[in-house]
């Protein structure tokens, strides 16, 4: 690729014309201003230049009109500039209601990715062409930012908190996957690769490396832990029941109300004092240190899968209470 | 005007020896003792830059280790900020030229002005004691929970540093604030006060409003950092993202500091090489103070994907658009101040004149920052790299260099060689924009910022960006040289070889230690070039 001077990323998703055609709108908007002063800074000096320095310019202290004009007019176009990428923004950050969820962490130097079939990657991100992705990732060490360029995403990777960003790949490829963050000693090898497949070709490859899937796997911390000991599907234990909680909103005993989404999940389990339930009691010990990131990320992908609607959640019920759960 | 005899008392000649200097009072010897210190941090900042440099002309990470790279970038960084560009403009020049240009005889406190350059100068030792003892890695910004937790490098050490060398700050801002309210001679009205004056005076408000919020953040990160008080650890319960909201609190009204008083400069220099008053003078004035202001409403416009809500990242974009458009409209006063001028081309103009070019390209590509859909992808990119290396070098730094050419007969006496001036202003021109310039497309191409190696594609443009930063250096080391060869054999300069208004030049150069022989009377506005003959000495 050294053979010429590369001037534009690839487009590589849904969002990368949006931002495309707004950088062209701004780069002419601002081309244009800057070429206009600069014209007129260069004809003024060539024109009115003194080669004496003996004389005096013309007696002319300003213009009411000219600074109006020259307030107003960029005020209206730079709030055109700021309502058209305020569009563009909330549409990155408004992720379609279906999309294929996928899950990461960031580490000193490395990017893992979690497919909810159980496929786990470094440093590599298979995705199918076409489909809604959402990547939910956290960092388990210092801030890290996940950038992938071709399809103009990015999103910080911050400890203790769940960021997400959303993209449909549109043209079959391998495309760069950065971190942007800086992130210490190996921060420049931080990367990897974005490899967008067909999606039978993606099929293919999530059925070739095994592994339990996501919603398997934290069904079974959700036991090892004790977690089904409290939080019994019908309500009457002494946590409250998680069946078809995602995404609704819960009454907190201090009166607030809060949306059931994965950083309010997360936080339930870590600091689970922080935020009750209006009607439970502060009983339920924290699982600091004996959960790792992937396993809450498990953890938030089976609360998920429990059916929304009234029916019985089999899964949940059909397990006996593990011996010695914690209270 | 060919006499090469200085007038025979003058600040810098009334006495002599070291103590004369270090024990001085005098605040045009005290910004010549800040030009000294600022020019050797520069220089080093130079030397860490030229390292930075050299490793990126390949894509692998070949000529120094990662570590080693990422203690040059943050380094450079540090020294620059804290140590060139917040004390250069307001600390060097203003210093030098407030009280003369508005008929004083001093700052309004000359010890406390003194014990600033103190201040700063042991801030600075303990910033150079940390770079001795092996440097400091976190970046200039000190992210947490990188710089509290898991950097192995001497955090704590800058961190005093700059904790320290803020306060010289906040001194030198308040010092100048009072000197502009009580110590104008009679006559000089707020509104006649020349332009410069007027930045200083915004400048000195973000300096005492925003510089205890830095001292406050450093505390609070030494203290997570030495004591393991959870503020911003997230595993002690603290929060990662605050520490950005507080740096970004003073470091972004920080960005004005160092480009508002270049900004005061432009104005008088353009005006003194144009022959004419300022065009709109009360809109420049007061767009300066409306720049002081916004500038503090903006912070979180560096946080747009660091897990801020849409809807606040929303009203922070909103607010640096607003910020923008002052200084649009000083970059339109600038130029219709040209218009139907008598422009003299002199070295100080050639400066303006790469002021605004590199201006224009840092302000507006401030806008494609501002855009929220457009920052996400620039964030972090060396996109960023180059429009606050334009908005600091090109701006702040063409800025001082206009200023320091202006009034550098004034401070010595002598005059330097035109020809040799403009060449500088030339070659640095057109290596900062071959350094730059590129640094904008691999920014939208997606290069990231503090990389140590890089993909292959973006090699090209590295490279350019390298031969760039060699002919600057080219550049920077000419201005060295000529201004160092105008002190031996510089024509003796008069009290006003520009022909220029402004109680400043009526005195003769360099000035008496009292500045003016009797207290000047002011009767006129700023910049009346066009009503009267302008005497000259």
């Amino acid at each position: 690729m050294l053979e010429g001077i590369p001037l534009f990323p690839e487009q590589a998703s849904s969002l990368a014309p949006e931002v495309d055609d707004l950088y062209f709108f701004v780069t002419a908007v601002t081309a244009f201003v800057a070429l206009l002063v600069v014209f007129f800074v260069i004809v003024f000096a060539v024109k009115y230049r003194d080669r004496t320095g003996e004389k005096v310019g013309a007696p002319i202290t300003g213009s009411i009109w000219l600074e109006l004009g020259w307030t107003i007019v960029p005020f209206f176009v730079s709030m055109a500039i700021f309502a058209w990428a305020t569009i563009v923004f909330f549409h990155m950050v408004r992720a379609p209601d279906q999309t294929l969820e996928i899950y990461s962490t960031g580490k000193r130097w490395m990017w893992r990715f979690q497919h909810i079939d159980g496929q786990s990657e470094i440093n590599e991100l298979h995705v199918p062409l076409g489909r809604p992705v959402k990547v939910t990732f956290t960092s388990e060490d210092v801030l890290h930012s996940l950038f992938i360029p071709a399809f103009r995403v990015k999103a910080d990777a911050i400890p203790g908190r769940y960021s997400s960003l959303w993209f449909t790949p549109t043209k079959v490829g391998e495309y760069h996957l950065f971190c942007a963050e800086y992130c210490g000693t190996r921060h420049s090898g931080m990367i990897g690769r974005v490899v967008v497949m067909e999606p039978n070709e993606y099929q293919a490859w999530l059925s070739g490396g095994g592994g339990m899937s996501m919603t398997a796997r934290g069904e079974q911390l959700f036991q090892q832990l004790g977690c089904v000991s409290c939080h019994l599907p019908d309500g009457s234990g002494r946590g409250p029941s998680l069946v078809g909680k995602y995404g609704q909103q819960e009454q907190l005993a201090s009166g607030d109300a809060v949306t059931v989404d994965d950083t309010y999940i997360r936080e339930s389990i870590l600091t689970p004092q922080m935020k009750l339930v209006a009607g439970y009691g502060p009983v339920m010990p924290t699982f600091q240190g004996q959960v790792n990131e992937q396993g809450l990320m498990s953890l938030i992908e089976y609360i998920k899968s429990l059916p929304a609607t009234g029916t019985v959640a089999t899964q949940a019920s059909a397990a006996p209470p593990a011996p010695g759960a914690a209270r | 005007m060919t006499t090469t005899v200085l007038p025979r008392v003058n600040y810098l000649n009334v006495r002599h020896g070291v103590a004369s200097w270090l024990l001085t009072k005098d605040h045009k010897r005290i910004g010549i003792m800040y030009l000294v210190v600022v020019t050797i941090a520069f220089f080093l900042g130079g030397i860490f830059a030229t390292g930075v440099r050299i490793e990126l002309t390949t894509p692998q990470g070949d000529f120094v280790s990662a570590d080693t790279y990422n203690r040059l970038f943050t380094m450079h960084g540090v020294a620059m900020v804290f140590f060139v560009l917040i004390p250069s403009v307001p600390a060097i020049l203003g210093n030098f030229a407030l009280p003369l240009m508005i008929g004083a005889k001093d700052v309004a406190f000359p010890k406390i002005n003194l014990l600033s350059w103190y201040i700063f100068v042991i801030g600075f030792f303990f910033t150079l004691a940390a770079m001795v003892l092996g440097g400091v890695d976190t970046g200039w910004t000190f992210y947490t929970p990188y710089s509290t937790v898991y950097s192995n490098s001497n955090v704590l050490m800058t961190g005093i540093g700059v904790f320290i060398a803020g306060f010289s700050s906040i001194l030198t801002g308040l010092n100048f604030m009072v000197t502009i309210h009580r110590m104008r001679a009679p006559g000089m009205t707020w509104f006649r006060l020349p332009l410069f004056v007027w930045a200083l005076y915004a400048t000195s408000l973000v300096q005492i409003l925003g510089t205890p919020v830095i001292a406050i953040t450093v505390g609070m990160l030494a203290l997570e950092r030495a004591l393991g008080f959870g503020i911003f650890d997230p595993r002690l319960g603290g929060d990662p993202v605050l520490f950005q909201h507080l740096f970004w609190f003073y470091s972004h009204p920080a960005v004005y500091i160092m480009i508002l008083p270049p900004m005061g400069v432009i104005s008088e220099v353009i005006a003194c090489f144009s022959r004419k008053n300022v065009f709109g003078y009360s809109f420049v004035a007061f767009s300066s103070l409306a720049i002081a202001v916004f500038g503090f409403l903006v912070w979180a416009h560096h946080l747009f994907v660091a897990g801020i809500s849409p809807y606040s990242a929303m009203v922070f974009s909103f607010l640096s658009f607003a910020v923008a458009i002052p200084s649009a409209v000083k970059t339109f006063n600038w130029t219709a101040t040209l218009y139907q001028g008598a422009i003299w081309w002199r070295a100080p103009l050639m400066w303006v004149f790469g002021f605004i070019g590199l201006f224009l390209i840092g302000g507006l590509t401030g806008l494609f920052l501002a855009s929220l859909g457009l920052d996400v992808h620039l964030h972090d990119t060396y996109f960023v790299v180059a429009h606050f290396h334009y908005i600091m070098v090109g701006g702040a730094i063409m800025g001082f260099f206009a200023g320091l050419h202006y009034w550098w007969p004034k401070m010595t006496g002598r005059m330097f060689s035109n020809a040799a001036a403009t060449l500088a202003a030339l070659l640095v021109f057109v290596g900062f924009n071959l350094t730059f310039f590129p640094q904008f497309i691999l920014g939208y191409l997606g290069m990231p910022r503090r990389y140590h190696a890089y993909s292959e594609e973006f090699q090209v443009l590295n490279v350019l960006s390298s031969a760039g930063a060699s002919i600057l250096a080219v550049g920077y080391t000419l201005i060295a040289c000529y201004l160092v060869y105008s002190l031996f054999k510089g024509e003796a300069a008069g009290a006003n070889p520009w022909r220029a208004t402004g109680l400043e030049w009526k005195t003769q150069s360099p000035p008496i230690p009292d500045n003016f022989p009797e207290t000047p009377i002011v009767n006129e506005a700023a910049y009346k070039y066009s009503e009267r003959e302008i005497e000259v000495a």
